[in-house]
C-alpha cells in the first residue's frame, strides 16, 4: 500500500498529481538534473526541481505558488528532464496536469497570458475547421493578445513563399470535431 | 507406548496476549499419549528449561513438544535441554505459536484454536520421531582465499599467522588488487603502494601461504571442513622456477601497443609483461591473446633474449585438485564503465576519465609519474570538474544503490589536484556528501575549507566538447536550482562500484547466494555479515558491496577469525537430518530400482551408486546411496523417488502424513 | 507499395517545402501514399497544455480513420505529429478505461493497431535499400544533424533512436555522401511551440543551436521536423536580431537533402520556399 492510500486526509497538490498522472513527488531526491538540462530553466521562477521540492512539502502555500507560477507555462515539453531523470519522474506529464489545474482554479500567472492566448487561438482554429488555419490563428492570437504589430512582416513573406493559406481547409468531419471539443471540455 | 510432554510458552506476552495458553495446555493435556502438558511464561529461561528436564525424568517422557517461537530461534536451546534431561535431542520438536499464530492474528477463540492445531500436529509428528545421532566429519585445516586484493591479503596473513595453511588464488598475474592502483588513501593521504607492498611481499614469503596467481577456481565440491576444489592455473608460458624476473623479455617484445590494465588503459604494455614494478610475483606472463607468436606463429623474440631460457610456449593450463577446509571469498569489485551514460561523454572525449584513471594520473608510479595532465594533449588542466554519483543512485541508467566510497575518493581527488596544481580550480558536483567514518568528514571539510575545492550541490545534465574544452552543464540546487555552466579542461566521473566480472559464475560454483547486483550475499545483514549461507565459506571486502580499505581489512580479519575458529576443532558435528535409501534383505536389497533420477536432481552431488554382488562376485543390482557428509536434507530426492525408496530422517513421509491426518481429524 | 500518410497541418502550410520533398522522394522511388481521408489536426502542444482528454481524442480520431481505411502503416513526416500519435497510442494501450472513454468521445471504434513511422524510419525502410543506385550527386557537405526533441523523446515511449547522441539521421546523411559533424546540440530544444507567443525564447534557444553548428563548420543544419525548421529558418531574422548576429547557415529537411542527391531540382524539393537562402544544390 502506498503512503497516499491510507492517508485519506491528504488533499495536497502532490496527492492530485499522484492520482491524475501517477507522478510521485516523493521519488525526487533533489539532484537537480532536470533543472540543469532544462532549456528554459533560467527563464523560470521555479525550475522543475524546485516545483518537485515544493510539492513534497504538501503545504498549501507552496501548492499555491506552483499553480500561480510562470514556470508551468514556460515548460516547452521537450522531455529532456524525463529522459535524464535518474528516477524516471514524468515531469512533462505533471506539467500538463499543473497547467490544467492552474487554469481550472483560475490561478494563471499573468505573465503567461500570451502563451495561453496562443494555445487558445490554436484550439479555436481547429475547433471549427478540424485543421489548423494558420492565418486565422495569427489573427485570433493578435485579437487575444492585443499584440498587433508582432510578426507583421512575416505574413507577406510566408504568402509569397506559398506557406500561408488565405482560406481555411475545412474537413468533412467538422461536426464530429466540434462534438469532440464539447465532450472533452472540462 | 508413547509418552509425550508438551510445554506451552507465553513468550512474555508475545504469545499469551492473543492465545489463551492455559486453554491450549489443558486441551492438549487430554490428548491420547500426552503424558504431561503445562505452560510457562518464559520456557527458554533457566527455570523453563529445568521444568522440561525434570518433567522428562518424572513422567518418563518419550517425546517433547515445545510450543513457543520459531525453531530458528530456540530449537538448539530446547534440544540441548532435552539431552540434559536424558532424552535424545531429536525427540524434541517445536510448535511455532509466535510467528505462525500469535503475532499474525487478533486475540479471539479462533486464534487459540489455531494454536491448539499447531501443537496437535507436532504431537502426532513427535510420536514417530526416532533417536538420531549427529554426524561427525573431520576438518581439513587448509584455507583457500580467493582474490589477492587487500582483503584477501589481510585474510590470508591472519589465517597463516594462526599456524594454518592457506592457498591464495588470484586470477591476474599479480596480487595487490585495486589498492595497488591507488595514489594516496583517504583520510590520511598516505601512499597506497607504500603501505600495501610490504604486505604483498609478506604473502609471497610466508611459509604457510601458497600463492597461485594467474589462476581461477574451476569447481568446488564438498562441504564445510571438506571442500574439494579444482583450480585452473592458466599457462604463464614460462617456467617460474627458471625465470629470474630480469624483465629483458618485456623490453624486447615487439608488440607494445596493448592497453595496460593496471594503468586503466592510459598506458601501453607489451604482450609479455609484468603488470607493475612492485608486482608479486615479480615474473612476467605472456598474454596469449595479443602475443604475435600465438597469433601469427612466429616471433619468439622473448625466447631468444631470455638469459635463463625460461620461456615455454607450449606450456598447458594446469588443473590442481586441493582439499580445503574453509574458503574466504575476497574477489573485490569493479567500476561501472561510464559509457552507459552517453550524456556525460565518457569514451567520446579523452579528457573525461573515471576515478581509477585519475588515481593512475595522480600516482607517482603512473603514466605521468604523478603529474595531473590531460590525456588528450598533456596540458595541465586549469579547471577540473568532478562529478559524484556518476551511475550510483540512478535506477534509470546506472545502479540504485550508493557506492559508498565515491564521496571520499572524490574529495581526495579534488584535494590531490589542488596540492599539485595550486592555481587550478576544482569543482565537485554532488548530491549528498556521505562521509561517515573516522576522520572522514573532517577530511571533506579540509578539501573545502583549506584547499578551496568548490562544492556545488546538484547533478550535471550533460558534458560536451567545444574548442578543446569541456562544457559542463550543471545546476546549483542551493541557489534555487540555478543552471551552472563550467568550462572545464578535464572531467572526472566518480563511477559506481559494481560486482566484479565473473562474480556470478563464482557464486554458482561455490553454491553461495548473491544479490540482484551480483554482489555476494551475507547470511544475515546484521549478525552474520561475514558468513555466507553455505557453511565454511566466508566473505571479505568489496565482493559483498563497495567498501573502503579500512572496512575491507576489518572484515578480512573477521573472516580469518571465523576460519581459525573452525580449524580449532578436529571434527565437526552435523545434524543427522539427511536422506536415506532403504535397504531390504537379498535378493531385493532395496526397493530402489536404480533409475537414478534422484542423482540428477540432487543439488549437492550427494547421491552415489552402490553395487550388490552375488557369491560369484557378479553385480546383481545397483541402487542409490546417500553420502551423509554431502546431503543437506533438502528432500528433493524424496519427492522425486517414484518407488518411494528414499526417506528423510526427522521428516519422514510417515511423519508428514501423521501431521496432515492430525489436522483433518477431530480431537 | 502503398501506405498511409498523415501530413499534418504544417505540411499543407508553413512546411509545404517539406511536403513537396517527401512526395518528390516517394515519386522518385515509386512509393505511393494514401492520405488518411478527412484527417484532422493532432492538437499539437496547445491541446496537451490545456486539455488532456482533447489531446488524446484528436490523434485517436486520426488513428481510427487509418484503421477504418485499412492503413496499417502510417508515415508521419512531422515530428510533432509523430510524437502526439505515438504518445496517444501508448497512453490508450496502457489505460483501457481511457481507451473506452476516447472511443465514446469519438463515436468511433479505435484499436490502436497502426504502425506509426517517423520520416527517418520511413527512409530507412523504403528509400535506403534502393538509394545507392539512384545517387547522382553525392551530398558532399558537412552537416549538423539536428533531431530536436520530439523525434527522440520520450525514448521509452517512442522506442526509436537513443535519446542521447542519436545516430539514425547521421547514418542516413552519411549514406548520401554527407559528412555529419559531431554536434552536441542535436537534441537541444529550439523553443518549439513558442514561435509566436514567446519569440524571444525561440530566438535565444534556436540561436544557440545555429551558433554551435556554424562554429563547428557545418554547411547546413539537417532537420526532420517542420517546427524545428520554422524556428531555425523562418525565425532567422528574429534570431539574428536577438543575438546581434548574421547567421546564414541553411536549414535543410533530410528529405530535401536526399532529393538533391538523387538529382531532383531544388524547386522540386521546395528549397525555394525557405527564408534562409540555400546555396547548396
Amino acid at each position: 500500500m502506498s503512503h497516499s492510500e491510507y492517508n485519506t486526509e491528504r488533499n495536497s497538490l502532490a496527492y492530485s498529481v499522484e492520482k491524475n498522472v501517477e507522478v510521485h513527488a516523493q521519488k525526487c531526491y533533489q539532484c537537480g538534473k532536470c533543472s540543469a538540462g532544462c532549456p528554459v530553466a533560467d527563464e523560470m521562477d521555479l525550475p522543475p526541481s524546485m516545483v518537485m521540492r515544493m510539492l513534497q512539502t504538501e503545504l498549501a502555500a507552496n501548492d499555491e505558488k506552483i499553480l500561480r507560477s510562470h514556470s508551468i507555462w514556460l515548460c516547452v515539453t521537450c522531455e529532456m528532464c524525463l529522459s535524464r531523470c535518474p528516477m524516471e519522474i514524468d515531469i512533462p506529464s505533471m506539467m500538463d496536469f499543473l497547467r490544467q489545474r492552474s487554469r481550472s482554479e483560475k490561478k494563471v500567472n499573468p505573465k503567461a497570458k500570451n502563451i495561453i492566448a496562443f494555445h487558445k487561438s490554436f484550439l479555436n482554429s481547429i475547433r471549427f475547421t478540424g485543421r489548423l488555419y494558420e492565418l486565422g490563428l495569427i489573427l485570433d492570437y493578435k485579437r487575444q493578445s492585443l499584440n498587433m504589430t508582432q510578426d507583421i512582416s512575416l505574413a507577406p513573406k510566408m504568402i509569397s513563399r506559398g506557406k500561408l493559406h488565405i482560406f481555411p481547409d475545412i474537413i468533412k468531419g467538422k461536426a464530429q470535431i466540434a462534438r469532440i471539443f464539447k465532450k472533452t471540455s472540462n | 507406548m508413547a509418552r509425550i510432554g508438551v510445554f506451552i510458552c507465553h513468550c512474555g506476552e508475545n504469545i499469551s496476549a492473543t492465545v489463551d495458553c492455559g486453554k491450549v495446555a489443558e486441551t492438549i493435556g487430554k490428548l491420547k499419549h500426552v503424558a504431561y502438558s503445562t505452560e510457562y511464561k518464559y520456557m527458554c529461561s533457566d527455570p523453563g528449561q529445568t521444568l522440561i528436564k525434570e518433567a522428562i525424568k518424572e513422567h518418563k517422557l518419550t517425546g517433547v513438544v515445545v510450543a513457543a517461537c520459531s525453531p530458528r530461534m530456540h530449537e538448539p536451546t530446547f534440544r540441548k535441554a532435552c539431552a540434559e534431561g536424558g532424552l535424545n535431542p531429536f525427540l524434541c520438536e517445536m510448535a511455532n505459536l509466535r510467528e505462525h499464530c500469535s503475532w499474525v492474528h487478533e486475540k479471539n477463540d479462533l486464534t487459540t484454536e489455531k494454536a491448539i492445531d499447531i501443537v496437535r500436529i507436532q504431537v502426532e509428528k513427535v510420536k514417530l520421531n526416532s533417536a538420531l545421532q549427529p554426524i561427525r566429519v573431520p576438518v581439513t585445516k587448509t584455507a583457500m582465499v580467493i582474490g589477492g586484493g587487500i582483503a584477501g591479503i589481510q585474510s590470508a596473513l591472519d589465517i597463516a599467522n594462526t599456524g594454518h595453511k592457506v592457498i591464495m588464488i588470484e586470477r591476474s598475474p599479480s596480487i595487490g588488487g585495486h589498492m595497488s592502483q591507488l595514489s594516496e588513501t583517504f583520510p590520511t593521504l598516505d601512499c597506497s603502494q607504500c603501505i600495501l607492498t610490504p604486505r604483498m611481499v609478506e604473502v609471497a614469503q610466508h611459509p604457510n601461504i601458497t600463492l597461485y596467481t594467474y589462476a581461477e577456481v574451476e569447481s568446488v565440491e564438498g562441504f564445510i571442513g571438506n571442500f574439494k576444489v579444482k583450480i585452473r592455473k592458466k599457462a604463464k608460458s614460462l617456467d617460474e622456477k627458471t625465470c629470474t624476473g630480469c624483465g629483458l623479455c618485456t623490453t624486447k617484445c615487439p608488440q607494445k601497443k596493448i592497453p595496460n590494465e593496471f594503468e586503466q588503459g592510459m598506458g601501453m604494455r607489451p604482450a609479455i609483461y609484468i603488470p607493475f614494478p612492485q608486482a608479486v610475483p615479480n615474473r612476467p606472463v605472456i598474454d596469449r591473446e595479443h602475443c604475435t607468436y600465438y597469433i601469427k606463429g612466429k616471433c619468439k623474440i622473448c625466447e631468444i633474449v631470455c638469459p635463463t631460457k625460461a620461456i615455454r610456449f607450449d606450456q598447458p593450463d594446469e588443473i590442481l585438485e586441493l582439499e580445503i577446509g574453509a574458503i574466504v571469498v575476497a574477489t573485490g569489485f569493479d567500476i561501472k564503465h561510464a559509457d552507459f551514460f552517453p550524456e556525460y561523454g565518457y569514451g567520446k572525449y579523452k579528457d573525461i576519465i573515471d576515478g581509477l584513471q585519475f588515481e593512475r594520473l595522480a600516482s607517482a608510479s603512473g603514466p605521468t609519474t604523478g603529474a595531473i595532465l590531460r590525456p588528450s594533449d598533456g596540458q595541465v588542466p586549469k579547471n577540473i570538474v568532478f562529478i559524484a554519483c556518476a551511475g550510483s543512485r540512478d535506477p534509470a541508467k546506472g545502479i540504485a544503490y550508493c557506492s559508498k566510497i565515491c564521496c571520499m575518493y572524490t574529495a581526495k581527488h579534488a584535494m590531490l589536484y589542488k596540492h599539485k596544481v595550486h592555481e587550478g580550480k576544482a569543482y565537485v558536483f554532488y548530491m549528498d556528501i556521505r562521509s561517515g567514518g573516522k576522520n572522514y568528514d573532517e577530511f571533506v571539510r579540509r578539501a573545502i575549507e583549506e584547499d578551496h575545492v568548490n562544492y556545488i550541490r546538484g547533478r550535471v545534465s550533460t558534458v560536451f566538447e567545444r574548442d578543446g574544452k569541456l562544457i559542463v552543464k550543471g545546476v546549483d540546487t542551493l541557489l534555487g536550482a540555478q543552471p551552472v555552466e563550467i568550462v572545464a579542461d578535464m572531467v572526472v566521473l566518480a563511477t559506481a562500484g559494481v560486482a566484479n566480472s565473473g562474480a556470478e559464475d563464482l557464486a554458482q560454483k561455490l553454491h553461495v547466494s548473491y544479490d540482484a547486483h551480483k554482489f555476494f550475499a551475507e547470511a544475515h545483514p546484521k549478525l552474520k555479515p561475514i558468513e555466507t549461507n553455505t557453511a565454511g565459506i566466508f566473505l571479505a571486502g568489496a565482493c559483498q558491496n563497495p567498501k573502503d580499505i579500512p572496512d575491507s581489512v576489518s572484515q578480512a580479519s573477521g573472516a580469518a577469525v571465523k576460519v581459525a575458529g573452525l580449524f580449532s576443532q578436529n571434527e565437526l558435528t552435523r545434524e543427522p537430518l539427511v536422506a536415506v535409501v532403504n535397504r531390504t534383505a537379498p535378493p531385493m536389497y532395496s526397493t530402489c530400482v536404480g533409475c537414478f533420477m534422484c542423482q540428477s536432481v540432487c543439488p549437492y552431488q550427494a547421491i552415489e551408486r552402490e553395487d550388490f554382488k552375488n557369491r560369484e562376485g557378479k553385480i546383481v543390482k545397483t541402487v542409490a546411496k546417500i553420502n551423509e557428509g554431502l546431503c543437506q536434507g533438502c528432500g528433493t530426492c524424496v519427492a522425486l523417488c517414484r518407488s518411494k525408496s528414499i526417506d528423510l530422517y526427522g521428516y519422514s513421509n510417515n511423519q508428514v502424513y501423521a501431521e496432515v491426518v492430525a489436522l483433518l481429524n477431530e480431537y | 507499395m502503398k501506405f498511409g500518410i498523415y501530413p499534418g497541418c504544417s505540411l499543407t502550410g508553413s512546411a509545404r517545402d517539406y511536403n513537396e520533398s517527401v512526395f518528390a522522394l516517394a515519386e522518385a522511388f515509386d512509393l505511393e501514399f494514401a492520405q488518411i481521408p478527412d484527417w484532422n489536426c493532432c492538437g499539437a502542444t496547445a491541446a496537451h497544455n490545456l486539455n488532456k482528454e482533447l489531446s488524446l481524442a484528436l490523434p485517436a480520431r486520426i488513428l481510427a480513420l487509418a484503421e477504418q481505411n485499412g492503413l496499417d502503416e502510417i508515415i508521419v513526416p512531422c515530428a510533432a505529429c509523430y510524437s502526439r500519435l505515438v504518445v496517444t497510442q501508448n497512453e490508450l494501450k496502457k489505460n483501457p478505461e481511457l481507451k473506452n472513454r476516447i472511443r465514446e468521445v469519438l463515436e468511433m471504434d479505435y484499436h490502436g493497431t497502426s504502425k506509426i513511422l517517423n520520416v527517418i524510419e520511413w527512409i530507412d525502410k523504403y528509400i535506403i535499400p534502393k538509394l545507392d543506385e539512384k545517387i547522382v550527386k553525392p551530398f558532399n557537405y558537412k552537416v549538423a544533424c539536428y533531431y530536436g526533441c520530439l523525434l527522440v523523446r520520450p525514448d521509452k515511449v517512442l522506442n526509436y533512436d537513443r535519446a542521447e547522441d542519436p545516430q539514425t539521421m547521421d547514418i542516413v546523411m552519411s549514406k548520401i555522401g554527407a559528412d555529419p559533424i559531431y554536434y552536441p546540440y542535436k537534441t537541444e530544444c529550439c523553443g518549439a511551440g513558442f514561435s509566436v507567443s514567446r519569440t524571444d525564447i525561440v530566438s535565444k534557444l534556436s540561436g544557440k543551436i545555429i551558433e554551435d553548428a556554424e562554429h563547428r563548420g557545418a554547411d547546413a543544419i539537417i532537420v526532420a521536423c517542420p517546427m524545428c525548421h520554422s524556428n531555425l529558418d523562418m525565425r532567422r531574422s528574429d534570431i539574428n536580431k536577438y543575438w546581434k548576429t548574421e547567421y546564414k547557415i541553411p536549414v535543410v529537411f533530410v528529405t530535401q537533402a536526399i532529393g538533391l542527391a538523387i538529382g531532383l531540382s531544388s524547386e522540386k524539393v521546395g528549397l525555394k520556399r525557405h527564408f534562409v537562402e540555400v546555396k547548396i544544390s
